[in-house]
């Protein structure tokens, strides 16, 4: 079938996906690859950072992926049947793509002051498009810091490209559980933010990881005096729909697809302390 | 719009008819299973006839009226979201080709218009309700907009409420007061008659074409005591004062867990409310893998894998389900809806296996805090 | 010598608001130290006979691991506290530590400063005080790596 009667096909539904071709399938560690993908035709989406995608594996199923490089670059750990679907797929293979759908971390509003990145894990993936931003426009912003746990060194994400980020912004790593082969720091990822220089009150902190790593960094940044306003997070929920209409990724009050997933900690500090909300 | 008109009971046949005619898939209350039920009508006659309904907590029972009313009841277990937002719609489907490249295929949306016989005034908020969610947002639910967009809504002003309505209480009903193409009242005392208000433009069109009438002063003072003695016989009540503060202050609230305690986590109350829109999304395949669909399917937040991600449940337990459930309905709702889920239809009550009661755990609620407020 | 060392432990974070007098008599059990990197502060089982802070540089925690070989499970940051092992019996390190860059650091004689601990409780107590946040701090940490925070969730 020829890609211009695809894309027809298509339409135009917000639940329908759009075809997308892998262009380059790249392994980051054991279990996480990064997919760039093309559109089998029409446009490329324009995605803003922080901004995710519903991606399907067709036949398998989808689920919500964050853009972690424009135009559409995903990197995926494979830990379901979906993600492992669309980590197995190689270049040529078709997915199903919807969205851009969310809001974004508001990287301009940081300008003039310090920066921290703080990254747990996959956590990383949709904070690139923040670095990526912030080293495009590194003059706009005083320090920037880039603070980055993994569970081991075979778990860091883009070793190769976060070497050409050192120069530029202050890039600290730590493990959780190190090998002989190991020489960097060997931690917890909060423990780094004592060797990031920021002055706490002119800070914008980009925070995401698993949940709880989330709960412990905020906790550290608020120590060191950090207005909860300043502190953004990336929250995730389960989403079926990506578009405010299936009700699965509430928290409290709000829609994560519709609302978030970028929050303040001072948005969702009520609803964070709540358990099983 | 035209005044007020009486028509006689047989009447109701030829409305039927001309709805149909008019290509209507015509919807309205039926006998089934025990229970009185939405379904196809092709005649007046499969009305419920002579029935009532008794409802309490987690009872319902027919009975026999002593008359002949076609709308003598409440509501049933089915509410009109069946129609406008089915359980189980397919989304798309693709056929993947040899070399993995999917023709991906729209569904095209439910093409017939539908009408609705016999909608009470809580069900016409309920779809208010549910046409802030699926046509209110940035994204439109296509599905729900062509089912809702040529929906013709023949309205029914209750005389006789259920065992556990508070319709007066979430100022919902039960005199039906917008939202409808006609609104009809059944008058049983003297001559069995409706007295029939147009609503609309083709309502009165309709309404021409029906063999009616002129209303008497008399018809008229008959429709309104009916509905007033309606709200004065209503089976429950809700205070709902600042609902949305109260949900919001007490999510630690014993009663929780006291609640949880009973609550089944079955889901029947999202599945009869007639507000409650999640739904999943269920993906097959033929067994070589090249055909491929996506249907939408209803769901619940009773459920462990609604809120299943990677690692695990966000609501594993019964009570934070249920805290999930009723604060987003009568709380969070109106922080993502402007307004309310609840118009008080009493459905959540009447079919929960163990009849948990929406009104008594706010009122419990409610308690709780004004106790500690008076201890503090 | 003496007087810079003063002026050294005034900016050691632990020891903030000891008072100078304190201080004084702390640096009188202070030295400074450097080691190359890849050079060993102490190994398992040797006499714990003193602690460092880190003023440059950072040093690795290890323990041999047989078939892994040194595994560090800890790095200890300029401006951090190594060394707790001197303050207890039988003041025996339980681990190796190795520079892993050039370290600068200060390194505090152990029976030294138990003597002065034992003949000012005052003192005594203020660096025990000192020394138990640290141990929280770091049992805190460790109790964080032991939710596997990125696991795979087969923890939960």
């Amino acid at each position: 079938m020829a890609t211009a009667q695809l894309a027809e096909l298509s339409n135009v539904g917000a639940m329908t996906p759009r075809p997308f071709r892998v262009a380059e399938r790249v392994q980051d560690t054991v279990d996480t690859w990064t997919l760039t993908l093309e559109p089998a035709s029409g446009t490329t989406p324009f995605v803003a950072p922080g901004q995710f995608m519903m991606v399907d594996a067709f036949g398998v199923g989808e689920v919500p992926i964050s853009v972690s490089a424009p135009p559409v670059v995903l990197t995926v750990r494979a830990v379901g049947a979906v993600s492992k679907a669309i980590c197995a797929s190689q270049p040529g293979k078709v997915l199903g793509l919807r969205g851009p759908f969310g809001n974004s971390w508001p990287v301009e509003d940081a300008q003039g002051g310090d920066v921290l990145v703080v990254a747990g894990g996959i956590g990383l993936a949709p904070l690139r498009p923040v670095v990526l931003r912030l080293l495009a426009q590194r003059g706009a912003y005083r320090n920037v810091t880039l603070c980055y746990g993994a569970r081991t060194p075979g778990d860091l994400l883009y070793v190769d490209e976060s070497e050409t980020w050192k120069g530029r912004i202050d890039t600290y790593v730590t493990v959780d559980a190190a090998d002989s082969s190991w020489s960097g720091s060997v931690g917890v990822v909060t423990k780094l933010l004592a060797q990031a220089s920021f002055l706490p009150v002119e800070t914008t902190a980009f925070v995401c990881g698993p949940e709880i790593m989330m709960h412990f960094a905020i906790r550290e940044l608020l120590e060191r005096g950090m207005p909860e306003h300043r502190i953004l997070v990336s929250m995730e929920r389960h989403m079926d729909c990506g578009i405010g209409l299936c009700g699965h990724c509430q928290l409290g009050p709000t829609l994560i697809c519709r609302d978030g997933p970028v929050y303040s900690y001072a948005q969702v500090a009520p609803w964070l302390e709540v358990r099983e909300l | 719009m035209t005044d007020p008109r009486v028509m006689v009971v047989d009447a109701l046949d030829e409305l039927i008819a001309l709805l149909a005619a008019r290509g209507f898939r015509v919807l309205g209350p039926t006998v089934r299973d025990g229970a009185i039920v939405y379904d196809d009508l092709d005649s007046a006659g499969e009305l419920p006839i002579g029935w009532t309904d008794r409802q309490d907590a987690g009872t319902y029972r027919l009975e026999r009226r002593e008359d002949f009313a076609r709308f003598g009841y409440a509501v049933g277990p089915h509410s009109w979201k069946r129609y406008l937002f089915p359980p189980r719609i397919r989304l798309w489907r693709a056929h993947i080709d040899g070399e993995g490249v999917p023709a991906i295929e729209q569904e095209r949306p439910e093409a017939q218009p539908l009408a609705f016989i016999g909608v009470r005034a809580c069900e016409v908020h309920a779809i208010e309700i549910q046409d802030r969610v699926f046509l209110g947002g940035r994204y439109v639910d296509a599905d729900y907009a062509a089912r809702r967009e040529g929906a013709f809504v023949v309205a029914v002003n209750c005389f006789e409420p259920g065992g556990t309505c508070f319709c007066v209480s979430t100022g919902t009903g039960p005199a039906v007061q917008a939202g409808y193409d006609l609104v009809l009242t059944e008058l049983l005392e003297g001559e069995h008659r409706f007295l029939v208000e147009p609503g609309s433009e083709r309502g009165a069109e309709v309404l021409a074409a029906l063999p009616t009438r002129p209303a008497a002063a008399a018809d008229i003072e008959a429709a309104e005591a009916s509905v007033a003695s309606a709200a004065d016989g209503m089976g429950r009540s809700l205070d709902t004062f600042d609902l949305r503060g109260l949900l919001a202050r007490n999510p630690e609230d014993p009663r929780w867990d006291e609640v949880a305690q009973r609550c089944l986590t079955c889901g029947n109350c999202t599945l009869v409310c007639p507000t409650c829109f999640c739904s999943a999304v269920e993906d097959e395949t033929d067994l070589s893998g090249t055909e491929v669909e996506r249907n939408r399917v209803w769901d619940t937040c009773f459920s462990v894998d609604y809120s299943y991600i990677h690692g695990g449940s966000i609501r594993p337990s019964a009570r934070s389900r249920y805290r999930q459930w009723m604060t987003h309905k009568l709380g969070t709702w109106h922080d993502q809806f402007g307004s309310s889920g609840c118009v008080g239809c009493g459905r959540c009550i009447t079919w929960c296996p163990v009849g948990i009661d929406i009104t008594e755990e706010v009122a419990a609620l409610r308690a709780t805090e004004e106790h500690d407020a008076a201890v503090a | 010598m003496q007087r810079s060392l003063e002026s050294v432990l005034h900016d050691v974070p632990m020891l903030e608001g000891l008072g100078d007098e304190r201080l004084a008599l702390l640096a009188g059990c202070a030295r400074n130290v450097r080691f190359d990197p890849g050079s060993y502060l102490f190994h398992e089982d040797e006499p714990a006979d003193s602690f460092y802070v880190v003023r440059h540089g950072s040093v690795a925690v290890e323990v041999y691991v047989p078939t892994r070989g040194s595994v560090a499970i800890e790095t200890i940051d300029a401006g951090e506290v190594l060394g707790w092992s001197w303050l207890f019996e039988p003041y025996r390190w339980h681990f190796d530590a190795r520079a892993l860059t050039l370290v600068r650091a200060t390194a505090f004689d152990g029976a030294c400063l138990r003597r002065k601990c034992e003949s000012d409780p005052g003192l005594g107590y203020a660096l025990m005080g000192r020394f138990a946040q640290v141990l929280i701090e770091r049992m805190q940490w460790m109790r964080l790596r032991l939710l596997d925070l990125y696991g795979d969730g087969a923890a939960r």
